[in-house]
């Protein structure tokens, strides 16, 4: 049921291996070195490329680009729409996997594959679709324009557009979490005389902690580093609506190389703090 | 046996968590989607057709399909031996590595995009190795490949990861045993074991590739005809204002995109069939 394999669940490192397990040493030394050379190629290169480039021309040069007003303008838009987007999935998530993991209903495959459906779309379809409902042409265009209010080219539609497609972070994260735990301890606070929101706070929310703070690093990350679909709905209005990422294709087409990748490398450094938190979190889960 | 649940539940909050996710995946996903598809609807067939199946069009399906595969077979191949080296042996820094390996997915596309473009153009740290050999990978259709083998790499790798660390050690020592040499475990118990698996992680690699735009748009040069994908014959089409257009080939994408995942749901339910086994 998933379009993406990441789950806290499925994440844990070591195993014990048997005499027969192992492969001759000759073995073990050459597909490691095919392993970690094609992973320098592949992922090591290009993160290094991107502060290389960045701090090229010096560190003056770096300064004055992250410091520029449009890329101060470019960190707000971005930080606003992951503020709106990932609460909102959070309540999302829970309420849905509360839903789904608790209770038995019919139709449940079809619900938890249709909250899939977002990361099975291509990010530019995601954008589409909100032009399509909200631009000038769109389903409620006419009336949005009567009414004197943007969206789409505006900051709602980034932010919706941003919704979409980190639609499933949270949720496909509990689903799993909380069906494997069962009702039982629920149960058993509400025997005990607890109301429904001390049952959900008290029992199921110290449980689910784990699983909840790894999709929101995921959900975060994904909402603040969204390229295709804000590109189609945002109108790259230069200091309006351009959120970080489009500030990165802005600069790189107008060949100011230092400058896109000195915007760039904020949105690297991000990432690395969020594989360290996911680490983090891994490591944290499987200890307790 | 699980104990018999009665249907009603004791729990509360069924209506309310049920009626808010109904209506927010109802007004944030299946609202808009259906508007591609109704838009598209409201074209006569002869139209749609001649939408979906202009050369130019035609091109970049083709492109968008093979690079997809391509990016896809060399990650299952490449995905695969990192999660053996990740699972099975050791080696000073190993834990960096493995976190490092989520990179593509906590990268930004076009963050990634502009680093590819940067290391495989002519003068780029790859690229100026590549052009003396006439390999040029930066604006090709090449360009098109590495990048989509750059984001596909992590849905192999924590497709197959969680796999090997419970694959029974019985059935290699139970092959060992029987005279079976190390590399005949492999291609004949290993293997086969761990087909589904390997072709989920494929599966999943090729879905991403296919409506991948942000690492692809840099480095492709987006040529029409040439090096153009998919997704950014849409955001053409939606800059021509021609929204019946980019509806109809977005609508071509959904059904590959729903298809696919179809699929993969089939996949994963088969591999866990073998698993429990």
């Amino acid at each position: 049921m998933a379009a993406a394999p990441h789950t806290l669940a499925s994440r844990a490192t070591g195993v014990r291996l048997r005499r027969v397990q192992r492969d001759p040493r000759w073995v073990r030394w050459s597909l490691t070195a095919i392993a970690l050379a094609f992973l320098a190629f592949f992922l090591f290169l290009p993160l290094a490329a991107v502060f290389f480039e960045a701090l090229r021309r010096g560190a003056g040069v770096y300064w004055a680009s992250v410091r520029d007003p449009e890329a101060f303008s470019a960190i707000r838009l971005t930080l606003l729409t992951a503020a709106i987007v990932v609460p909102c999935n959070v309540v999302f998530g829970v309420a849905a996997a509360w839903a789904i993991a608790k209770f038995r209903f019919r139709g449940k495959a079809l619900l938890t594959t249709l909250i899939d459906l977002p990361f099975a779309v291509s990010p530019v379809i995601s954008g589409l679709v909100y032009v399509l409902v909200f631009g000038g042409q769109g389903w409620f265009g006419p009336w949005l324009i009567d009414h004197d209010i943007r969206i789409i080219f505006a900051v709602p539609g980034i932010v919706l557009a941003t919704a979409f497609v980190t639609f499933p972070f949270v949720a496909r994260e509990l689903i799993p979490l909380m069906q494997a735990q069962g009702n039982d301890e629920e149960y058993a606070a509400l025997s005990l005389g607890a109301s429904g929101w001390q049952t959900f706070w008290r029992v199921t929310r110290p449980n689910i902690k784990w699983g909840l703070l790894y999709g929101v690093i995921l959900c975060n990350a994904r909402a603040m580093g969204e390229f295709g679909a804000v590109s189609v709905v945002s109108g790259h209005i230069r200091g309006e609506t351009n959120t970080l990422p489009l500030q990165v294709e802005i600069l790189y087409n107008e060949y100011n190389f230092s400058g896109a990748f000195a915007v760039a490398s904020l949105l690297a450094l991000l990432a690395l703090v969020t594989l360290v938190l996911k680490t983090l979190v891994e490591k944290h889960s499987a200890e307790s | 046996m699980p104990p018999a649940r009665s249907r009603r539940s004791i729990l509360p909050g069924f209506g309310l968590s049920m009626g808010f996710s109904l209506a927010y995946l109802g007004l944030i996903v299946l609202v808009p989607l259906a508007a591609a598809f109704l838009r598209a609807a409201g074209m006569d067939w002869p139209a749609f057709i001649r939408a979906v199946s202009s050369p130019r069009v035609l091109a970049a399906y083709r492109l968008s399909f093979v690079a997809s595969l391509a990016a896809g077979a060399v990650n299952t191949v490449f995905g695969f031996i990192v999660s053996w080296v990740l699972v099975r042996y050791n080696f000073p820094g190993k834990r960096v590595v493995d976190a490092l390996v989520d990179l593509p997915f906590a990268l930004p596309t076009a963050v990634a995009g502009i680093a590819l473009t940067t290391l495989y153009a002519p003068t780029g740290w790859i690229g100026q190795w590549t052009a003396p050999l006439g390999l040029r990978v930066a604006f090709t259709r090449l360009g098109v490949f590495v990048a989509l083998t750059f984001i596909g790499l992590p849905f192999v790798v924590r497709t197959l990861q969680p796999v090997l660390l419970e694959l029974e050690p019985e059935m290699e020592e139970c092959a060992a045993t029987l005279g079976a040499a190390r590399w005949q475990t492999l291609f004949r118990v290993l293997l086969p074991e761990l087909a589904p698996t390997l072709l989920t992680g494929f599966a999943l690699a090729f879905a991403r590739a296919l409506g991948e735009y942000g690492s692809v748009v840099f480095i492709s040069g987006n040529m029409p005809m040439r090096t153009e994908i998919v997704p950014l014959l849409i955001i053409t089409k939606l800059e021509q204002y021609d929204y019946r257009g980019a509806s109809a080939i977005a609508v071509v994408m959904l059904l590959v995109s729903f298809l696919l995942l179809l699929l993969i749901n089939l996949l994963q339910k088969w591999s866990r069939r073998f698993q429990a086994t």
